[in-house]
């Protein structure tokens, strides 16, 4: 405890830095992977390909690509692009089947209803298909921000400062409050992102929440 | 592309195949803790799992568990229980945070394996006179099998990848001669132990998808694919 109130001004420091590292994966998650997923639904051949490469970049362990990345880009491993990009790339390899996931999963005939109304193709993607594919979407962007938040504390072993920076001063001076304010305040941060998403969700998407209500009463 | 060579040169060098510390042995240290952990997450999570999907009770803690969990950062955890119980207990507590993170997979496949079967399945089973260990063993838990691996896939997944964190604390692994060649900027060294780390996590996760395929019954896999109902039809017709 008396460590904690020595230290909140730097907890508060590193855990602005820990949310300004993990905001930039989540966003180029979603903005890249949506549209990726939606060709890796429409097409069998694109769908093989595409899930075939995120599947394989996703087993590579994040400390390892910290290492492969900076080569390949002309990067320096101890820069805060290359943990950055390196989280985008995880983030992309997540959402990329949820979202392929999520246009799967709407109704054929929400579809061809659309069609038979007029919506051209593009219309028909962001009037229906987009929407009806929402709640799968927010499901799959919750996800990468939970895992992204976790991922970014691993980036302090290549030198880019974040809340798991208290895990390895900690550890090296042995002081078990500073390890556990770093894993709580992680975690806190996690859910501080999980519970925006959610909240934004329902303001986006406010049919959702009704649709999930409805089937409640039914059953 | 220089650093690609050098880092190839330091892998297949005399000295990272003889001695302490070679490669083979850092391997060896890797696959080690990852069986281990996942053995014990397996012997742990799939019991507590089924007994939860065949009875229903306490499924809420299931999304609760897996959920938080996601949300635990892996690297903290070995830390903090290498810290808590001691750094002479450190192998112990290093495969614990490993057991822990493999938990939550395992459990989620095997609940979900049984919670997604249908219950007319389920009923048919008991009204054909199967006891409850019948119906557990020879229905629940070979239905159950494709989640079960896709779990089993997701587990050895994370602690492949949290088990290159182990280095930190001193218990070798691939990581090592990552860990210990940041700080000296010997990155043909770490670039090479990635490039092997990378390697054993693709392999690893290709031997477990293809175990699943292998493991599960033929009639199950039957029935997953696409529609059954069209293939009831076409077999009316033949008849």
């Amino acid at each position: 405890m008396d460590w904690i109130l020595a230290n909140s001004p730097m907890i508060g420091q590193l855990t602005l830095d820990h949310v300004r590292l993990s905001i930039i994966p989540i966003l180029v998650g979603f903005i890249v992977a949506t549209p990726l997923g939606w060709v890796a639904h429409r097409w069998k051949w694109s769908r093989g390909i595409l899930l075939g490469v995120v599947g394989l970049l996703y087993t590579i362990p994040s400390l390892a690509l910290f290492m492969i990345l900076p080569p390949l880009l002309g990067l320096s491993v101890l820069s805060e692009a290359n943990v950055l990009i390196a989280l985008s790339l995880y983030a992309v390899a997540i959402m990329v089947r949820s979202a392929a996931d999520a246009f799967s999963s709407i109704e054929p005939r929400a579809l061809r209803a659309a069609t038979a109304v007029g919506y051209g193709e593009w219309g028909r993607f962001f009037a229906v298909e987009l929407p009806l594919a929402g709640p799968v979407l927010l499901a799959g962007i919750r996800v990468v921000a939970v895992s992204t938040v976790s991922l970014v504390t691993v980036g302090v072993l290549v030198g880019v400062s974040s809340l798991g920076y208290f895990f390895t001063d900690g550890f090296q001076r042995r002081i078990v409050p500073e390890v556990l304010a770093g894993v709580v305040m992680t975690f806190l941060v996690a859910l501080f992102f999980d519970g925006l998403l959610v909240l934004a969700g329902r303001w986006i998407m406010p049919w959702a929440s009704l649709a999930t209500a409805d089937r409640g009463r039914v059953t | 592309m220089d650093l690609l060579r050098d880092a190839l040169v330091w892998l297949f060098s005399a000295e990272q195949f003889q001695g302490d510390g070679s490669l083979p042995q850092r391997i060896a240290e890797h696959l080690g803790y990852t069986s281990v952990a996942v053995v014990v997450a397996i012997v742990l999570a799939l019991p507590l799992g089924y007994f939860i999907g065949h009875t229903g009770k306490g499924h809420v803690w299931i999304v609760g568990i897996t959920g938080g969990a996601r949300a635990l950062p892996s690297f903290g955890l070995i830390l903090l229980l290498v810290l808590v119980l001691g750094v002479s207990q450190r192998q112990s507590a290093a495969i614990l945070a490993l057991v822990l993170l493999a938990i939550p997979p395992l459990l989620a496949g095997a609940y979900a394996g049984v919670a997604q079967i249908p219950r007319s399945v389920i009923d048919s089973a008991r009204s054909q006179g199967m006891t409850e260990a019948q119906i557990l063993f020879q229905v629940e838990i070979p239905l159950s099998l494709p989640l079960v691996m896709g779990g089993l896939r997701g587990a050895v997944l994370q602690v492949v990848a949290t088990a290159t964190l182990v280095a930190y604390v001193g218990l070798g692994g691939l990581g090592y001669d990552i860990i210990q060649g940041i700080p000296l900027r010997r990155f043909d060294q770490t670039l090479g132990a990635a490039i092997v780390v990378a390697l054993l996590a693709l392999v690893l996760d290709a031997a477990v998808a293809g175990a699943s395929r292998w493991a599960t019954p033929r009639g199950v896999l039957l029935g997953s694919f696409g529609d059954v109902r069209a293939r009831d039809s076409s077999l009316a017709r033949t008849r």
